[in-house]
């Protein structure tokens, strides 16, 4: 008999590729951009706008002028260079007029101050952004206000650490009196004992000071500031100042108390309900009717008020939904753990309501940033519209549209942008559920 | 031996004001009333004595005198003439329109772009994610500058538009033409068709009368009805409540027999032929702009300030929007729409049966808030010089007369009016697509 061998394959034989419309580039595009003949139009049209965006775009940016003193030189460069029918960006004015965009009619030879002012902001914020960085570091933020406020607008050191003293006596009253009194209470009292310091020690005090030992830089007034000096400075501050005041408008949203709830709920619908506008407007000219006749403070100071007390209707209503947004067995796990009422919010409530809403609280920040550009109604100088209608009044750069506007676009942009994807970061790393 | 005692009975000591619980809240909202009405007599007081220093009273009978300005764009009557009152009138009405116009353009667009972004095609959603990105994080008073900018400086101006016999002979074709040949689009606004009703007359005799002709207008005393578009309206309305019978009816059909018969065409005829019988009937025809000396005659001029301010808010919020209905529609989950793909359904059934009804009440009252803001943004028409209620009565009214308080708080109360209607409106829409929970 013959011996019947079976065939046995030993090894493997190599996988083969798969065809080629299956795989790379060929079979991507296949699946995400020509899937139907849907996909395939809106693939087209896609093609076409982004063709017809870089056909324009390009040759313009390519074109782009740094050098020239104005809006007529720049073409007569761009039509000497590339020909008579050529478009390109005339970038000089920005060359010319960066400093107007950055500090408005600050003097020139101050700018260091506003910069200095700047670079300890950057110092200052860090901690508040980076739960890494040390915490003593917040000792600086707490005290930078100040700084800020001597830097900006000059004048006598004394006037900011008089202020500061204000403080100081609030926190010492609220001390003393928080263990037998409570926390209303006692912020009630601080709160009396530093109006009373601020109204009417303040003045006298840091003159007499500065008379003494005198520590005073060069004043600034308030309608020189501009551009994105002045956006800064209202938007920071409203962002500071604006969370707190948001979280207890919040608070007395959701008070038990029928008179602190009703009050709160129409202060909030009353401010969501007109445009910021209007507020600018009462900022500029009904203040002077409410104010005790002879008064009349900084129109910057009065405009940050109001944009402050905007901010925080919004960001009210954002906390608001965080609150709700907590089971109420945290409240009643607080209750029973035998926190009152501020320790509950303090330990308990506030760090996870926070954390739910922080999206809703930076995209307000955004706004309120944004919004900044309104100031411009009251006759602020802000970069969008105040700045670039100094720069087109001027007959060298009359006519000139897309660069002012591209240029303070961006940096809005850059700003705005850069808190969204901050906001989304810190969401990531404060996530604790789902693990 | 064991007794029981009471727990001892508390007089009341002052300090239990403070201390406890039970009376605290009440101590709290005392004092915050108290505050309350110290700082309100305070500041009333302090405008009692503002008003005194400057020799000015607290009235609203300013409202009544005559304004003797020019209005720009008004929707109903209105000449210099007409008192502070009236123009504060046109004024709410030019922010309305740029409201009403804006908010469905923005929504129009915002649905467009939202559900683009979610697509699987690579280069579309990237489109969308950038064009979403660019407008959200840019102040909106750049994209109305920008706007009222190109509209008015690339703009040609009218007599570009004409054609000389020079020009004629030498083959040139004029330096400008009218989109699709009936819109002229020039540095001094938008010229757009208008239509003209006409009954038993000959064209140009309408044409001729300044009138809309057709069946006339009543006269409301506060603003003039055209009887031409209640009409329509009339008929219209008709023919859908016909059609909502039709599709009863064929809801009720298949309940019974299972076949759903087939009611297309029939809606669209119950639609549209009624609604096409009545304007044939009412001669309706429109104006096409013609050059006439150094402007464009007939037709409606939109003006720049309007198109800019309603076109870049409406982009603006519509990158608002887009993101809420991509949001609206990820909330659904996957499993909604394996189930409806089980049971058989069609993709576009499953978007119109399972997943848009789901993903609306997820929508609804974030688009509610970008419907007001969009509102209360309309108040910047004060960059473009557009004559809404800001640019009247808080504008020139509020300057002439110099009644500035008056002004401010009707301004403001009429903003927020508008703001609580809006919102009780959407809020009631918002009831009835709300999940029915037992």
């Amino acid at each position: 008999m013959t011996e019947f061998t079976p065939f046995v394959r030993k090894d493997m034989l190599e996988p083969r590729d798969p065809p080629g419309n299956q795989q790379g580039p060929i079979a991507w595009a296949r699946e995400n951009l020509f899937s139907g003949p849907m996909n395939t139009v809106l693939t087209l049209l896609g093609i076409l706008a982004v063709g017809w965006l870089a056909l324009h775009i390009i040759p313009w940016l390519m074109h782009s002028v740094w050098n020239a003193n104005s809006l007529s030189e720049c073409r007569a460069i761009i039509a000497q260079t590339w020909g008579p029918d050529a478009t390109g960006a005339c970038w000089a004015m920005v060359r010319e007029r960066w400093h107007q965009y950055v500090f408005g009619f600050y003097p020139m030879d101050l700018y260091w101050r506003p910069t200095l002012a700047f670079l300890l902001m950057l110092v200052a914020i860090a901690p508040v952004l980076y739960q890494s960085l040390p915490r003593k570091m917040m000792w600086f933020t707490a005290l930078y206000p100040f700084i800020c406020y001597w830097l900006l607008w000059g004048g006598t050191l004394w006037a900011p650490i008089v202020v500061l003293a204000g403080f100081g006596l609030f926190a010492l009253a609220f001390r003393f009196a928080a263990p037998k009194l409570g926390v209303p209470v006692s912020a009630g009292l601080g709160l009396l004992a530093a109006a009373v310091w601020w109204l009417f020690v303040q003045t006298p005090l840091s003159t007499a000071l500065n008379g003494i030992i005198p520590l005073s830089i060069r004043d600034v007034d308030s309608d020189q500031f501009g551009g994105f000096l002045l956006s800064i400075v209202i938007g920071i501050t409203a962002i500071s100042a604006s969370l707190p005041m948001g979280i207890l408008l919040a608070l007395g949203r959701k008070s038990d108390m029928l008179l602190v709830k009703s009050l709160s709920v129409m202060f909030i619908e009353f401010i969501r309900g007109v445009p910021l506008i209007t507020l600018l407007f009462t900022a500029s000219l009904l203040l002077q009717y409410f104010l005790p006749p002879g008064s009349n403070f900084d129109i910057i100071l009065r405009v940050i008020i109001l944009v402050t007390l905007f901010a925080a209707a919004y960001i009210a209503e954002v906390i608001r939904g965080g609150l709700a947004a907590l089971p109420r067995g945290q409240y009643e796990a607080a209750d029973a753990l035998g926190l009152d009422y501020w320790q509950a919010q303090r330990l308990i409530i506030m760090p996870q309501a926070l954390k739910i809403s922080i999206p809703g609280i930076v995209s307000s920040f955004i706004g309120l940033f944004k919004d900044t550009t309104l100031v411009a109604f009251v006759g602020l100088m802000d970069p969008l519209k105040g700045i670039t209608a100094v720069v087109r009044a001027d007959i060298n750069w009359k006519g000139i549209y897309w660069e002012p506007y591209i240029f303070a676009g961006t940096i809005f942009f850059l700003i705005c942008f850069g808190m969204s994807r901050y906001s989304m970061w810190l969401e990531r790393k404060l996530k604790t559920d789902h693990r | 031996m064991a007794f029981v005692q009471d727990a001892p009975k508390d007089s009341f000591r002052l300090g239990m004001l403070i201390y406890d619980t039970r009376y605290r809240s009440i101590t709290i909202q005392v004092v915050v009333l108290i505050l309350f009405l110290l700082f309100l007599s305070w500041l009333v007081n302090n405008t009692a004595q503002n008003l005194a220093a400057k020799g000015r009273t607290f009235d609203f009978g300013f409202l009544w005198m005559r304004a003797g300005y020019d209005i720009n764009q008004r929707l109903v009557d209105y000449t210099n003439d007409s008192t502070h009152m009236r123009a504060a009138f046109i004024g709410l009405l030019n922010t309305l329109l740029a409201a009403f116009v804006g908010c469905i353009i923005a929504t129009i667009l915002g649905v467009v772009i939202g559900v683009l972004r979610l697509s699987k095609n690579w280069i579309v959603s990237r489109l969308m994610t950038v064009y979403v990105e660019i407008f959200r994080n840019v102040p909106v008073l750049l994209w109305i500058l920008l706007a009222a900018t190109i509209l008015s400086e690339t703009t040609p101006q009218p007599r570009d538009f004409r054609q000389t016999p020079e020009m004629e002979q030498a083959g040139e074709e004029p330096k400008a033409s009218m989109l699709f040949g009936i819109i002229a689009v020039t540095n001094r606004g938008t010229v757009i068709p208008e239509p003209k009703f006409c009954i038993g007359k000959p064209q140009a005799e309408c044409d001729a009368d300044p009138n809309e002709g057709g069946l006339g207008v009543i006269d409301l005393g506060i603003f003039k009805v055209s009887l031409n578009l209640l009409a329509l309206l009339v008929v219209f309305g008709g023919s859908i409540f016909v059609n909502s019978r039709i599709t009863k009816q064929a809801n009720a059909t298949q309940e019974a027999t299972g076949i759903r018969p087939v009611t297309w065409w029939k809606s669209l005829a119950v639609l549209i032929i009624p609604s096409a019988i009545l304007l044939w009937a009412l001669g309706l025809h429109f104006v096409v702009p013609e050059l006439k000396g150094f402007n464009f005659v007939g037709g409606i001029s939109v003006l720049h300030s309007f198109t800019a301010l309603t076109l870049a808010l409406a982009l603006y919020t519509a990158a608002f929007i887009a993101e809420i209905v991509r949001a609206g529609i990820m909330a659904i989950s996957r499993g909604q729409s394996e189930a409806a793909a089980a049971l058989g359904l069609r993709p576009g059934r499953t978007m119109s049966l399972v997943i848009l009804p789901q993903a609306l009440r997820v929508i609804i009252p974030p688009l509610i808030s970008q419907y007001l803001n969009l509102t209360k943004n309309t108040s910047l028409a004060i960059a473009v010089s557009y004559m809404d209620l800001r640019g009247t009565l808080g504008g020139i009214t509020l300057n002439q007369t110099g009644k500035e308080l008056e002004c401010m708080l009707l301004m403001m109360g009429i903003y927020l009016t508008i703001s609580l209607i809006i919102s009780a409106l959407m809020n009631l829409f918002n009831r009835a697509v709300k999940l029915k929970e037992r």
